[in-house]
C-alpha cells in the first residue's frame, strides 16, 4: 500500500525576539500552535496527536518540558511525543509528525518546536566543563570557524563571501515580520566592518539568540481537501546521523548531509536540484554555511557553492533564492530554527510568504542540521500532491 | 579494571522563568499572603493555577481567591531532608486541598513525626517572614485542628499593591560522579608522563586520539595502544577574539589561536591552543609540538608551539579536514 500523502495546512510562528518576558514557556508554544490551527481553521479537537521538539533541556532548564505542555497544546487524551536531535530538532520533529500521517497512524497532527533562549545561556549549555577533559577552548562559533577556514582553503573562495550572505539574509529579514533581527540600516560595509569574533567569522555573520516557537498542522488527503487555503505537499523527507568526530569525517561537507539530501531527492524524483527546486530554506547559523551547504545539498559541485552566492543566485530575486525569510542568521530560537526552515519552505509553495514570497515557487527545500554537524533533517514540499 | 578515574561533577545554573499572566498573579498573591487559583468553564477551581484547561485546552484567566487553610489529601514522610527542601528538619510532603479549591497543592508540613500526620488532617499556611513572590513564600503548612472547611472561592482581579512579579530565578543543580572510563583513564595516565597514547581500531586500523574505547564507525571495542606524536600538523584553526564563558579559560588572553592538530600517527585531529608564535602568523600546515603544563596545572598540554620544521604539504592532511 503506498504511503498516505501528507499536506501542510496550517503554519504559525511567534514574532521572534531576544526575550519574550510576557509569556511562559507554555504561553509561547501556545501562541504558535494557536496560529497554526487558525491558519488551518481547525480546533484542538481536530488534532489526533501532538509532536514537539526543542534543543537540549539545559537551554531552558525545564527538564522534560513535554510533561507540562500537554494542557497548553491540547494534547490531553492524545499521544504527545517529544523529539530530540540538537539543532536539527525542528526538522526531525516535523518529519516524525509527517510520518505518523504518511503511515496512516494519525490523520491530523500538530507539530511544534520552540526555544526560550532568554531563560538560559546557550553558550553555557554547550560547554559544560567535564572532569579530565580539556575544556572546549572557543565556544560555539569557535567550534565551526575552523571548518569554515577549511572550506575556504578547499574551495578557494574569496574572503568576502561570508559577508555577502549575511547582508542578503538581513535584508531578507526586513521583509519578514516574524524575523528577530530587523536591521533597517544594514549595509554590506557594516557587515564587513563588524568585529572578527572567531576569525574567519565576523559578528554580523553569526546568528542571534532568540525566543520563539513555530507550529504546523499536517494532515492526510481528506484533511487537505477540507483546508481553507492551499496546502503544501510533502514530496520527500529524510533524516541522517553520524558521529560528531570520527576518522574520515568530512567536517566541511558531511556524508550524512549528502546522503540525507540524496534520499529526499530520490523520494521526490529530483535529479537536478539546481533546476528542479525553486527556493531553499537552509540552516545557516554562520554565514559561510550557505556556500558549504549549497555543495553538500547538491546545488553546486564541490568547491563551487560560493560562486552561486557571489553571482547573486541565492538572492531573493535570484535564480535559486536561499533563506528568503532571513534564515537562522536573522532568527535563532535553536529548537524552533529547523521547523522554521521547514515551515518557510511550505509557506513558499503555498504562496503565503508575503513580502518574501518567491513568485511562482512550486518546489522548496527545508533543511536543518544540528550538534557537531551530526544530525541532518530535510523535506521537500511542493504545490501539487505527490504522484501515488 | 585498574586505575579508572572518577571525579565529582556539578552542573548548575540560575535559570530564569517568565511567568505569564496566571503564574504572575499567583506568585504576586503569595507575596501578599493571598492564595489564588483559577476557575475553569466547568466551575472547577484549580490551585495551584494553570494557564490552560487540562480538559478542554481553553485559555483560563478567571482568577479566584481561596483560603489559607485546607485538608491533607495524601502525604509521605521525609525523614532526611536534603539541601534546598522547604524544611531542614524531618517533615511530611503533603498534598493540601485548600478550602475553596478542587485540586491539591504540593508542599511541606511541619509535624513532629509521621504519627502526627494523616489524610484528612486540617492544616493552615505558615507564611514566610520575607516574601518575594515565590512558592517559598509559603514557608510550609502546619496542623490547624480547630479550623473547619466551608470557605468558598471568591473572584479576584489578580491585582495587588506593589509591582507584579513577572519572572523568577530558578537555580538548578545536578551532582554527578563522573568517570571517563578505561580508555580515557589510560590516555590521561600517559599524558602525565608526557606521552600521547591512542587506540587502534582492529577493523579499520584507524588510530583514535584521544581514545574512546570503541571505534565510532565500526562499532567495535578498541584495545591496541599506539603512541602517537608528540609532533603534529595544524590542519585548520580560528583566531578567537572573544572569551568563552568558561572559568577554565580565564587565564588565556585573547586573541589566541584555537587549532585542530593532527598528531603524527593519529587518524583524526584533536583540539588545542597554539602559542609561541604571533596569532596572525599561524597557518594551516604549521608543524607543532606540545608544551606540557607546569606542576598542578592538569595533564593536557598547556598549548602547542612551532617545531621549526617546514610546513606540511596540504595533500598530507587534506583528508583530515
Ligand atoms: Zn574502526
Amino acid at each position: 500500500m503506498p504511503k498516505e500523502p501528507v499536506a501542510v495546512v496550517g503554519i504559525g510562528q511567534t514574532r521572534h525576539t531576544a526575550a519574550r518576558r510576557d509569556v511562559s514557556l507554555a504561553g509561547l508554544v501556545r501562541e504558535a500552535a494557536r496560529r497554526a490551527l487558525d491558519d488551518a481553521e481547525l480546533t484542538w479537537a481536530d488534532v489526533d496527536a501532538v509532536v514537539i521538539g526543542k534543543a537540549p533541556d539545559f537551554f531552558e532548564g525545564v527538564m522534560m518540558p513535554e510533561l507540562y505542555l500537554a494542557d497548553a497544546l491540547g494534547a490531553v487524551g492524545k499521544p504527545l511525543l517529544r523529539v530530540h536531535t540538537a539543532g536539527s530538532v525542528g526538522g526531525s520533529t516535523a518529519l516524525v509528525a509527517a510520518n505518523l500521517v504518511a503511515a496512516r497512524v494519525r490523520r491530523t497532527v500538530l507539530t511544534v518546536a520552540f526555544e526560550k533562549q532568554s531563560e538560559s545561556n546557550a553558550m553555557w549549555g554547550l560547554s559544560l566543563p567535564v572532569p579530565f577533559q580539556q575544556p572546549l577552548l572557543a565556544g560555539a562559533g569557535g567550534f565551526f570557524a575552523p571548518h569554515v577556514r577549511a572550506y575556504m582553503r578547499r574551495s578557494g573562495a574569496p574572503a568576502a563571501i561570508g559577508s555577502l550572505v549575511a547582508y542578503k539574509d538581513r535584508r531578507n529579514a526586513l521583509k519578514n515580520p516574524y524575523a528577530h533581527l530587523h536591521e533597517h540600516d544594514i549595509t554590506l560595509e557594516k557587515v564587513q566592518a563588524s568585529p572578527m569574533l572567531w576569525d574567519p567569522i565576523r559578528y554580523s555573520e553569526t546568528c542571534p539568540s532568540s525566543d520563539g516557537a513555530c507550529a504546523m498542522v499536517l494532515t492526510d488527503r481528506a484533511g487537505a481537501a477540507r483546508a481553507p487555503r492551499p496546502p503544501a505537499w510533502v514530496h520527500g523527507g529524510a533524516m541522517r546521523s553520524e558521529p560528531t568526530l570520527f576518522a574520515g569525517k568530512d567536517c566541511v561537507s558531511p556524508r550524512a548531509g549528502k546522503d540525507c539530501a540524496a534520499d529526499v531527492y530520490r523520494q521526490a524524483g529530483v535529479t537536478d536540484p539546481r533546476r528542479q527546486i525553486d527556493a531553499v530554506e537552509m540552516y545557516v547559523p554562520f554565514s559561510w554555511y550557505e556556500p558549504m551547504w549549497l555543495e553538500n545539498l547538491g546545488f553546486a559541485a564541490e568547491g563551487e557553492g560560493w560562486k552561486l552566492t557571489e553571482a547573486g543566485v541565492t538572492e531573493l530575486d535570484g535564480d535559486l533564492p536561499v533563506n528568503m525569510s532571513g534564515g537562522v542568521l536573522s532568527t535563532n530560537p535553536i529548537g524552533a530554527s529547523g521547523m522554521i526552515r521547514f515551515a518557510e519552505a511550505a509557506l513558499q509553495v503555498r504562496g503565503q510568504a508575503g513580502e518574501h514570497q518567491v513568485p511562482g515557487a512550486r518546489t522548496a527545500l527545508g533543511h536543518a542540521y544540528g550538534g557537531g554537524s551530526q544530525f541532518f533533517s530535510m523535506w521537500l514540499v511542493g504545490t501539487e500532491p505527490p504522484a501515488t | 579494571m585498574p586505575d579508572v578515574l572518577s571525579a565529582s561533577m556539578v552542573v548548575e545554573f540560575p535559570f530564569t522563568r517568565s511567568l505569564g499572566p496566571v503564574q504572575s498573579a499567583f506568585l504576586t498573591g503569595l507575596r501578599e499572603r493571598t492564595v489564588l487559583g483559577v476557575r475553569t468553564t466547568a466551575g472547577t477551581v484549580l490551585v495551584p493555577p494553570v494557564e490552560y484547561d487540562p480538559r478542554t485546552a481553553e485559555e483560563i484567566r478567571d482568577l479566584v481567591e481561596v483560603a489559607a487553610t485546607g485538608t491533607v489529601t495524601t502525604w509521605a514522610w521525609n525523614p532526611a531532608p536534603r539541601r534546598g527542601q522547604p524544611l531542614a528538619t524531618p517533615f511530611a510532603w503533603v498534598l493540601v486541598r485548600l478550602d475553596g479549591a478542587d485540586t491539591a497543592l504540593l508542599h511541606a508540613l511541619d509535624a513532629p513525626g509521621p504519627e502526627a500526620v494523616r489524610t484528612g488532617l486540617r492544616v493552615r499556611v505558615r507564611w514566610a517572614a520575607d516574601r518575594t513572590g515565590a512558592i517559598t513564600d509559603i514557608a510550609c503548612f502546619e496542623p490547624d485542628e480547630g479550623s473547619t472547611p466551608g470557605h468558598r472561592a471568591r473572584p479576584h482581579s489578580g491585582e495587588f499593591a506593589g509591582e507584579a512579579v513577572t519572572g523568577i530565578v530558578a537555580p538548578a543543580r545536578l551532582d554527578y560522579t563522573y568517570t571517563p572510563g578505561r580508555a580515557q583513564s589510560a590516555y590521561l595516565a600517559a599524558l602525565a608522563e608526557h606521552r600521547v597514547v591512542g587506540e587502534r581500531c582492529p577493523r579499520c586500523r584507524k588510530v583514535y586520539v584521544p581514545p574512546r574505547g570503541a571505534c565510532p564507525t565500526c562499532g567495535v571495542a578498541t584495545a591496541e595502544r599506539v603512541e602517537v606524536g608528540p609532533r603534529g600538523t595544524v590542519t585548520t584553526f580560528c583566531v578567537v577574539n572573544i572569551k568563552a564563558k568558561n572559568a577554565m579559560n580565564d587565564a588565556i588572553e585573547v586573541p589566541y589561536v584555537y587549532a585542530h592538530i593532527a598528531l603524527d600517527g593519529a587518524d583524526l585531529p584533536l583540539h588545542g591552543r597554539i602559542g609561541g608564535i604571533p596569532y596572525d602568523r599561524v597557518r594551516m600546515g604549521l608543524r607543532v609540538e606540545p608544551v606540557w603544563p607546569g606542576p598542578g596545572a592538569g595533564r593536557h598540554p598547556d598549548h602547542y608551539r612551532p617545531t621549526g620544521e617546514p610546513d606540511a604539504d596540504y595533500d598530507t592532511y587534506k583528508e583530515l579536514l
